[in-house]
């Protein structure tokens, strides 16, 4: 049988991409992710592709059930994101967008440690002509920004698999664990920063809101879930991953309440769901890895409706701040439906994707006594309604109406929206369908009294937070302004620092330069001095005192004569 | 769907005031009914009637208390990076950064 890895039809279609113009485009852009999702069905599990360089023996495809779920999962975002993107007449987007979903499959199904890090830098190389799309001097420093951390995750991943050669017969990408070797530490960070670990999370924050609308879409799918996967890969259990994905799912909300750009809000709400999938990972019992990988799959559906309706809202008004924004139900009243249910799905209503996949990683987090962790969790989830289930459709689409009038956005936009609602239905009405495609084996129902009665109770209630402080005027208004994150160290104080270095270096030469120039005028003038007239050297002398002269000396020589 | 002046649904309090009623008594509904049905939970506090009502409702107020209370220390205003990368700022500030020798290009922002 004629094998094809994934990454093949897109990197294909990429280069079609870069001759065709118009229709024939489109048509190839749309049949890839539906080819390939038919080739990845027929490939199923298994591997093939073994080549070897030097001496190390590496595989291009390897598939099991947990790499074969984020493959089906890259095929339906990538289609969801190509069809929004329909309309964009920008051969540079269409091309690397294909480019990096490819990437990122190629990534997801790679077998062992160096074709991971080829495609690990070639998401990075690709995606970082996303933001790079959007042509603003903004997006340019933001996109130079990711990808200089993006570049930095690669190099780790590179240290770490030559570390990880010399102690190991074979490279191939499985469970690698925390120990005391410094491999194990290097490719656990270079995963992390890809995975937005708290201090290294401002990327994700810097570059998905500068991109163009639908430029966030493809980034907001790939880079990070692939991240999860691999974490899922080689870090299951490892408990420190618990502690650091409460940390992800707990700090970004703050940050997300008095955030404007309603796509950065998104972006602190997409590492907030980052943390779910880590705790999952983290604690790695077969029930929290296969709520971390759902949770991972539903994010990406949900995470990229909310970020088409803001990308939309961003098309037809060319504004994307809450303080600019607001009234827009009037006239886009299914942009306005379409975010709700993707505002539902994020906030785990009942019936909505996020239901079914978040309580999984709750459920294994109090099973497994992390108690504290579960309070946590508990508290971002109704966080996460807070910000992005209510703040989100209700800035953009209500709050005080801003006057603005838009039109609703180009139908494809709107037909990926509604695609992907309607997933975020279908998985939480149903969601034995994607239970089934889980790597392990699934004794979970998420739909009982108890479970629909707390989570409605939690929803209502923080509802009912957001609609008292409302009417007592406490909810912090949107404020046009930037909220200083880790950032400020690499964006502010390492550059003035420079600046400041560079600045006293100039001005200690400035000083020597000019003392010199000083010393040496100083020096001219007294030489000069000399020789002026009426300078010692230049005055005429009177014979008498030549004569005078001539005594003294000859004084001194008697005076010598009798001293010796 | 609106055009012009027309009055639409949230435009009429009587609307809201009435969204907002039904909304109370779901809130007390479901409130309520931890006392009538019977939970099955794993874990102490979980077991408290109005536990997850009260840790929503609570947990909600805090987090929007305190992420007011980070403004007063975390916010800037919104040109506050680009002053120093883009080269943007006015030229009463600009003047100050130029003194110090460093041409803000932006070119150096990267390490």
């Amino acid at each position: 049988m004629f094998e094809v890895a994934p990454f093949i039809p897109f990197f294909v279609a990429a280069l079609l991409a870069l001759v065709l113009r118009g229709w024939p485009r489109a048509l190839v852009m749309i049949a890839v992710p539906l080819l390939g999702l038919a080739n990845l069905w027929m490939l199923g599990a298994g591997s093939f592709g073994a080549y070897s360089v030097l001496e190390f023996d590496l595989l291009l495809f390897r598939a099991d059930k947990l790499s074969l779920l984020f493959g089906y999962l890259f095929h339906i975002a990538a289609l969801i994101a190509i069809i929004y993107a329909l309309h964009v007449r920008d051969t540079l987007q269409q091309v690397v967008s294909l480019l990096y979903a490819g990437s990122a499959l190629g990534a997801v199904f790679a077998g062992d440690l160096m074709t991971l890090f080829i495609f690990w830098e070639l998401l990075a190389l690709t995606s970082v002509f996303l933001v790079w799309a959007r042509r603003n001097g903004r997006a340019y420093m933001a996109g130079l920004r990711y990808f200089t951390l993006h570049i930095l995750s690669g190099l780790l991943l590179l240290g770490g698999i030559i570390f990880y050669a010399q102690s190991h017969e074979s490279l191939a990408f499985g469970q690698i664990g925390l120990d005391d070797n410094p491999y194990s530490w290097m490719i656990f960070l270079a995963f992390g920063i890809k995975c937005a670990f708290p201090f290294f999370h401002n990327w994700l924050t810097d570059a998905y809101p500068e991109s163009t609308p639908t430029g966030t879409v493809f980034l907001s799918a790939f880079t990070t879930k692939a991240a999860v996967y691999a974490l899922a890969r080689a870090y299951p259990g490892t408990e420190l991953l618990v502690y650091i994905g409460a940390t992800m799912a707990c700090f970004p909300i703050f940050y997300a309440v008095i955030e404007n750009d309603l796509r950065r809000v998104l972006a602190y709400s997409l590492i907030n769901q980052l943390g779910f999938m880590v705790v999952g990972i983290g604690i790695g019992t077969s029930l929290a890895i296969n709520g971390a990988v759902a949770h991972a799959f539903n994010d990406v559906i949900f995470k990229g409706l909310l970020f088409m309706s803001m990308g939309a809202v961003l098309h037809v008004t060319g504004r994307i701040n809450g303080s600019e924004l607001g009234g827009l139900y009037k006239t886009m009243p299914k942009t306005t439906v379409l975010c709700i249910v993707g505002a539902a799905s994020i906030s785990a209503f009942p019936l909505f994707s996020g239901f079914v996949s978040k309580s999984m990683v709750m459920s294994a987090a109090i099973k497994n006594g992390y108690d504290w962790v579960w309070l946590i969790l508990l508290f971002a989830s109704a966080g996460v309604f807070h910000h992005a289930g209510i703040k989100i459709p209700y800035f953009a689409f209500f709050a005080h109406d801003s006057g603005i009038r838009a039109q609703e956005p180009p139908t494809n936009m709107l037909v990926a929206m509604t695609i992907a609602a309607a997933l975020c239905l279908a998985v939480g009405i149903y969601p034995q369908a994607l239970y089934g495609l889980l790597p392990y084996a699934v004794d979970y129902t998420p739909y009982d009294v108890t479970h629909v009665l707390t989570q409605l109770q939690l929803l209502f209630f923080s509802a009912l937070a957001f609609v008292w402080l409302n009417l007592r005027r406490l909810y912090p208004p949107e404020l046009p302004s930037v909220n200083l994150d880790v950032e400020w160290l690499y964006r502010r104080l390492l550059p003035q620092a420079i600046r400041g270095t560079v600045a006293a270096a100039f001005r200690l030469d400035g000083r020597v330069r000019r003392a010199a120039v000083a010393g040496v005028g100083n020096l001219m003038e007294s030489v000069a001095s000399h020789h002026k007239p009426d300078g010692v050297l230049a005055r005429s002398w009177l014979t008498g005192s030549m004569v005078a002269g001539v005594v003294l000396l000859l004084g001194v020589y008697l005076l010598l004569g009798f001293a010796l | 769907m609106s055009t012009g002046d027309k009055q639409d649904f949230f435009d009429k309090p009587e609307n809201i005031r009435r969204i907002l009623r039904t909304f109370y008594g779901i809130c007390a509904l479901l409130f309520a009914a931890d006392f009538l049905v019977h939970r099955h939970t794993e874990h102490g506090w979980e077991g408290l009637p109005g536990f997850y009502p009260l840790y929503g409702f609570v947990g909600c107020v805090v987090l929007v208390i305190i992420a007011k209370w980070m403004r007063t220390f975390l916010m800037r205003p919104a040109d506050y990076y680009e002053r120093l990368e883009l080269g943007t700022e006015d030229s009463t500030v600009a003047a100050a950064a130029e003194q110090s020798g460093g041409h803000s290009n932006g070119g150096q922002e990267h390490v």
